[in-house]
């Protein structure tokens, strides 16, 4: 589709969608967000970038190919759930650990909730743009 | 191709090193286990369902496993001659240890879920053993053709598990064992024990499914030597002697295994003296042997399951040399014809005195421990209280054509001048007659010394086949009694069948030739059967047309839904909610929506609608205070404008919409059978434990404030783990779809 307008909208937009997507992301185990959604809103935003710019240009921008993003957050996903092994708990129980940052606070959270939840955003991410790229490049 | 020498001559030791290192530790503990010592080691797996991996060594375990362990142990060392230059050597070996550790965990399993594992282990791996030269079809069909009888046996033993694991509260054997009144008198006796039979008759090849066993020769000889004479197919018999205490003693029990054991052994020595290649001719006289040993199993009486014992270990020990001396003969001969194989002592004398040696103890003769064994089975059939005549009658019947059969691969073979052959005979390397010939000898030197067997292995495990303790005492010779009248009388049928072998078969073919179907084409037109059944039901319930589809699973769940209003009735309230006016917005435009899509002409305005009903649930889910749903459902529209937008401009434009009443009939009943639904549904109380849970949880333990994602991330993670693999599968499978879709065109 060659549309001026939407080509230079859509590297606006996929920067800001990229950005909100991690920002959806993290903040997602305390208000609305989490992995599935960020990872459909940057996938929205390639989406969107594909149909202006291109399927090429659209690759070139997420450099790795989709099925294999797909593949590395299904992994990451069940790292994180086989984590619990060594701490004793059953299977894809959350560890927590909170870094202290000295002000009295209870820390920064860190867990492995959070690397599943970065496996889903990533599996969501690379499936739905395996999807887009097959219709747009193949139909 | 550079492997260094040393690494090629380490390699074969290497492969023996755990059979014989199993061996040597069960050697070490045979004297305890004769005194009467059993261990036991478990370790929880399940322990919510009862499962755990534990196991147990006595004496009918120490029995099987010694055979496993020791013959395993001989076959691995005669095939790293056998196979030292066939290309996938090393896939053999890692084959043969995992069948060799399947088929011990089996026989030492105390838990019967975990017997059944490792039942099923020995299944797989000896499917691919069978099917070991997978680039020739008939070895193909061969393993399938295993795999698939020993898997609905299988399938059958499972259920038997679980029924006796209901009927006793326990799947460990050791107590299960001591329950044997119950079980023998719960209301679930007779499917527990026709399902077990099923399990233990497919996997030991009795009639009507004998037909496997054979067409299983297809393996590489060391192969067929170790699954038939000493392993998978006695795990059958291990089950039934296992399951002994437990199960047997009722009348059901000792009349079908006396009767299949009976009719399997006569059948299967009939079959035997047919066939003209020496391997299948053993490979019947096995199929011999497991229906004696499952008839002396049906006897409570202590001389027949020492019988049974005996000829275990006696059978094992020959056959296996025969097996793998026929081996040396189809190497060094190029062919096991037994018409054309003759005058092979010159040329193969070691191994021409070994099969004697071995073929000795088959037939019967003193002062082997076939001997014994036979007179064991002669003693312990005329104990047997119900029928001793007919057991007898069928003993002594297979045991003359054993003898025939025994008589034709020594005599055959070996004497009589030379013919044509396709190679020049030679006699095999040492590593290939040494193994033969220890087992061959352990027959002779157990003969003459009974007793090195008798108290240590025999004697404990009758003791727990049967469940007390028993003395058994083997012995060569009895005195003038009945079972020496019969073996005279077995060896004098014997030399008669010999000396009528070639009319016999020439008869046997006939009659082979007259019946209109043998048990292997039944099977054959069972599968071609069942798979014209699912050609016929695929044709019809998956025509590839998705209209049809949706409209079968659209009227099928209406249907399914409406039958179960009338049937149940369902409380409604149907007055008129009140709603805000954002709220009859939002329903407005799901309506609008839904009836733009269904009647437009063109293809972007349907896809458009349609985003718009979804837009108009995420409302709703807005409303109701559900923005994570409402998020991810906006998020889902979106794209599939996107996708399906780019699919369809390609399509034509839709044809003018027109009144089809089926379409209409079966939307409009599945949308009020869903109003029904849902307004019920949304009336009562609704029970908000689970919800509870979660709100007091959430914070507390997985430190997160939005419950929906800690449900997803955390309590429910596996869930979601599925979930995802679902995406990735499906976006995969889309992407192959695609590309093949676009490689087929020019």
């Amino acid at each position: 589709m060659n549309s001026l307008l939407l080509s230079v909208a859509s590297r606006l937009l996929l920067a800001l969608m990229l950005l909100f997507s991690v920002f959806m992301l993290l903040r997602g185990h305390n208000a609305p967000g989490g992995g599935f959604i960020g990872g459909l809103i940057a996938a929205t935003g390639v989406a969107v970038y594909a149909i202006a710019d291109g399927c090429a240009a659209a690759r070139r921008v997420i450099y790795f190919d989709p099925p294999n993003i797909a593949v590395t957050g299904l992994g990451l996903a069940l790292l994180a759930g086989l984590l619990a092994g060594p701490f004793g708990d059953p299977w894809f129980t959350g560890q927590w650990w909170f870094i202290n940052t000295g002000d009295g606070g209870k820390g920064i959270p860190l867990s492995t909730v959070l690397l599943f939840d970065i496996g889903v955003y990533l599996c969501v991410l690379g499936a739905v743009l395996t999807f887009v790229f097959a219709f747009e490049e193949n139909v | 191709m550079t492997t260094p020498f040393a690494i090629r001559a380490a390699t074969p030791a290497l492969w023996l090193l755990p059979p014989a290192a199993i061996t040597l530790v069960l050697l070490g503990l045979l004297p305890a286990v004769a005194d009467g010592a059993v261990f036991r080691v478990a370790a929880a797996w399940v322990p919510s369902l009862g499962i755990n991996l534990s196991f147990k060594l006595d004496g009918l375990s120490l029995t099987f496993a010694l055979l496993i362990g020791g013959i395993g142990t001989l076959v691995t060392a005669y095939s790293a001659k056998y196979m030292a230059k066939h290309a996938d050597r090393a896939r053999f070996f890692v084959l043969l240890l995992a069948f060799m550790f399947s088929m011990l965990g089996l026989v030492l399993a105390d838990n019967l879920v975990v017997l059944f594992v490792f039942w099923e282990l020995t299944t797989i791996t000896s499917y691919l053993l069978i099917g070991f030269d997978h680039a020739d079809a008939k070895a193909r069909r061969s393993a399938l053709q295993a795999i698939l009888l020993t898997g609905i046996g299988g399938l059958a033993l499972l259920a038997g598990i679980i029924l006796i694991g209901t009927a006793a509260g326990t799947y460990e054997l050791s107590e299960i064992r001591a329950q044997g009144d119950v079980i023998r008198t719960h209301a679930l006796y007779v499917p527990i024990l026709l399902l077990v039979l099923l399990g233990a008759f497919t996997k030991s090849a009795q009639v009507p499914f004998h037909f496997w066993l054979p067409n299983a020769m297809a393996a590489p000889t060391p192969i067929s030597a170790y699954l038939h004479s000493a392993t998978m197919v006695k795990a059958g018999i291990y089950l039934l002697a296992r399951m002994h205490p437990t199960l047997a003693g009722t009348d059901l029990w000792i009349w079908t295994l006396t009767i299949f054991g009976a009719v399997t052994a006569v059948v299967a020595s009939l079959l035997a003296l047919r066939q003209t290649d020496l391997k299948l001719m053993l490979a019947y006289t096995t199929v011999m042997a497991l229906g004696t040993l499952t008839m002396f199993l049906g006897a409570e009486a202590t001389v027949a399951i020492a019988a049974a014992v005996t000829f275990l270990i006696v059978h094992s020990f020959y056959k296996a040399a025969l097996f793998l001396l026929i081996g040396n003969i189809d190497h060094g001969t190029g062919t096991r014809d037994v018409r054309r194989l003759r005058g092979l002592r010159q040329a193969m004398p070691i191994t021409a005195a070994t099969t004697a040696l071995a073929a000795f103890s088959m037939a019967g003769f003193p002062p082997f421990l076939g001997f014994i064994g036979k007179e064991l089975k002669y003693e312990g059939a005329l104990a047997i209280a119900s029928e001793p005549l007919f057991v007898a009658a069928a003993v002594v019947t297979a045991n003359a054509l054993m003898v025939a059969v025994a008589g034709i691969l020594v005599i055959k073979p070996f004497f009589g001048p030379a013919g044509t052959l396709p190679k020049t005979p030679h006699e095999a390397p040492v590593q290939q007659w040494i193994c033969p010939a220890i087992l061959a000898a352990l027959g002779l030197l157990f003969g003459l010394a009974p007793g090195l067997i008798g108290q240590s292995l025999v004697q404990p495990a009758v003791t727990a086949i049967l469940g007390r303790p028993e003395t058994v005492k083997l012995a060569l010779w009895h005195g003038i009694n009945v079972p020496l009248a019969l073996s005279i009388l077995t060896l004098a049928a014997g030399a008669l069948v010999y000396f009528f072998y070639g009319r016999l078969r020439a008869g046997l073919a006939t009659l082979e030739a007259r019946q209109p179907l043998t048990a292997d084409e039944i099977w054959d037109r069972l599968l071609a059967g069942l798979r014209w059944a699912a050609a016929q039901q695929t044709s019809v319930l998956q025509n590839g047309r998705l209209r049809t589809y949706l409209l079968t699973v659209f009227a099928t769940v209406a249907l399914a839904l409406a039958a179960t209003f009338i049937a149940r009735g369902v409380e409604n309230d149907l007055s008129w909610p009140r709603l805000h006016l954002a709220e009859w917005g939002a329903a407005a435009l799901i309506v609008a929506g839904a009836v733009i899509t269904a009647i437009t002409h063109s293809r972007l305005t349907a896809i458009c609608a349609l985003g718009v009903v979804g837009v108009g649930t995420a409302l709703v889910f807005l409303m109701f205070g559900a923005p994570d749903v409402a998020i991810t459902q906006l998020l889902i529209e979106t794209l599939v404008v996107v996708l399906v937008a780019a699919v369809m401009l390609r399509l034509p434009e839709l044809p003018a919409a027109r009144l089809r009443p089926v379409r209409l009939a079966v939307s409009a009943a599945l949308g009020t059978v869903f109003a029904i639904a849902l307004a019920g549904s949304v009336r009562g109380p609704q029970d908000s434990a689970i919800t509870d849970y979660y709100e007091a949880k959430s914070l507390t333990e997985a430190f997160g404030q939005n419950i929906v994602n800690v449900i997803l991330v955390d309590f429910r993670a596996l869930d979601t783990f599925g979930e995802i693999a679902v995406v990735a599968i499906a976006a995969i499978g889309a992407y192959a779809l695609m590309r093949t879709r676009s490689a087929a065109r020019p």
